[in-house]
């Protein structure tokens, strides 16, 4: 699996939505699953995907599918 | 928008003269967003003669609401479809709870507001964190209690949240000797509200007789001290109890409410409330509503740069309290820092409760 892949099925996952409405374009509260508390399992799904351990300014800057890609890739990893 | 820059520096580094023009400058700015875009907030103004652009020349000039009105109107800024998630007040029996609207916009700026003091407390790594508050608080995602508000937003400071009591309140002891196992040598946050938490966990640990040992802990709780003050609690003897059965030294309170959440004020090693950069406290005389200086105590009102979605950016509390100082605190923050010292009676409050103020 690419990373994409894999994030997607994290988002997926953490969310409880359907693989193929995980765009670059979704954003942070701007569907009901996407809420601060999915939030939160969102960001301990990544860091169990990816192991990685992502600081507050991370969680806050998470706003979008898109962003999460910007954030992920301060921790080397790479989406192409 | 100016909340959004100073997001970008420190909570406690703005001295008054660069403060107060910043914060009146975001205050006028949410006046003429409220005008336009809240009917009750517009008759507010209309009432009192502002006119376009709605600046006022001064902090202490801004108009203010009280409280009891979110319980009467539905005071929202913005449209019924973008309305994404409601906050009650958890209103005792027979009360009609505050109901708060948010949009994505402003539920993010609480977000980030929040995070952005609390990481000056605890820096920026997320903490193991131990709730001490039963996981029930939090279910019903869309329209949280500003008990299940609070705990979510100072749970994005967290990572591995563990709730320490069962769902009728008593202690869930399989979980917190886990969790102390797990992170006792680590920096964990606990959090809760301070009743709760002097009542169902401190009380019911010292009943088992149980110790728990986290040196690098932090202890933060919200909440008044009504309740407590009748048991003879003041915040002296709730640090050294916490201290003792947690182990710990760092224990903080902070004062803040459902109507601006993510506006915290941190209590400070030297027990005093700090204002941070993105809101402020002044005092008012009951009755006369004047603005009381530094060491007088009357009504608290807070205002906050945060709320857009619903015109909760300068709100008359029924809390008394005083203003100590302002950039002089021994701790080195710079800002107002004040204490609160108890609630006003409801009768004496109605007077002005069930009317808009106007400010003189
Ligand atoms: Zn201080």
């Amino acid at each position: 699996m690419t990373n994409t892949e894999k994030l997607q099925q994290t988002f997926a996952t953490a969310l409880a939505i359907d693989i193929n409405r995980i765009t670059d374009e979704l954003a942070y509260n701007s569907i009901k699953e996407w809420d601060s508390t999915a939030h939160m399992i969102l960001v301990a799904e990544l860091e169990a995907t990816f192991d990685i351990l992502l600081d507050t300014d991370d969680i806050i800057d998470m706003s979008s599918v898109a962003e999460s890609k910007r954030i992920l890739a301060k921790y080397d990893l790479r989406f192409d | 928008m100016i909340l959004t820059q100073l997001l970008q520096g420190e909570p406690y580094n703005l001295q008054k003269q660069e403060k107060q023009p910043i914060l009146l400058e975001g205050l006028n700015e949410l006046n003429a967003w409220h005008h336009q875009n809240c009917t009750e907030y517009s008759n507010l103004l209309d009432a009192i003669g502002m006119e376009p652009p709605w600046y006022t020349k001064s902090v202490t000039e801004t108009p203010y609401l009280t409280v009891p009105l979110f319980k009467q109107l539905e005071l929202k800024s913005i449209s019924e479809e973008d309305v994404f998630k409601v906050l009650h007040s958890s209103g005792t029996t027979g009360q009609t709870p505050s109901r708060i609207f948010l949009d994505r916009d402003t539920a993010a700026l609480q977000s980030k507001t929040l995070v952005r003091i609390m990481q000056h407390w605890l820096g920026k790594p997320r903490r193991p964190m131990l709730i001490l508050d039963h996981p029930g608080v939090i279910k019903d995602r869309q329209a949280f209690t500003a008990r299940g508000a609070g705990i979510q937003g100072i749970s994005f400071m967290g990572r591995n949240h563990c709730y320490a009591l069962h769902e009728d309140m008593s202690l869930n002891l399989e979980a917190i000797i886990k969790f102390e196992q797990a992170h006792s040598h680590e920096p964990v946050l606990m959090f809760g509200f301070t009743f709760m938490v002097w009542v169902y966990f401190l009380q019911a640990l010292q009943k088992e007789g149980i110790k728990l040992n986290f040196p690098k802990g932090f202890l933060l709780h919200s909440g008044g001290w009504k309740k407590l003050q009748d048991q003879s609690v003041d915040n002296s003897t709730f640090k050294q109890e916490a201290q003792q059965l947690l182990g710990l030294n760092a224990v903080h309170n902070f004062y803040g409410m459902v109507e601006q959440i993510g506006s915290i004020f941190v209590e400070c090693e030297e027990g005093h409330l700090h204002t941070p950069a993105y809101a402020d406290v002044l005092v008012r005389e009951p009755g006369s509503w004047k603005v009381l200086n530094t060491g007088q105590t009357g009504l608290l009102q807070l205002v906050s740069l945060i709320p857009k979605s619903y015109p909760g950016h300068s709100l008359l509390t029924e809390d008394l309290g005083k203003i100590l100082g302002e950039d002089s605190c021994p701790c080195g923050r710079a800002g107002k820092y004040f204490l609160v010292e108890g609630r006003m009676k409801r009768t004496e409050v109605r007077g002005c409760s069930d009317t808009y103020n106007v400010p003189t």
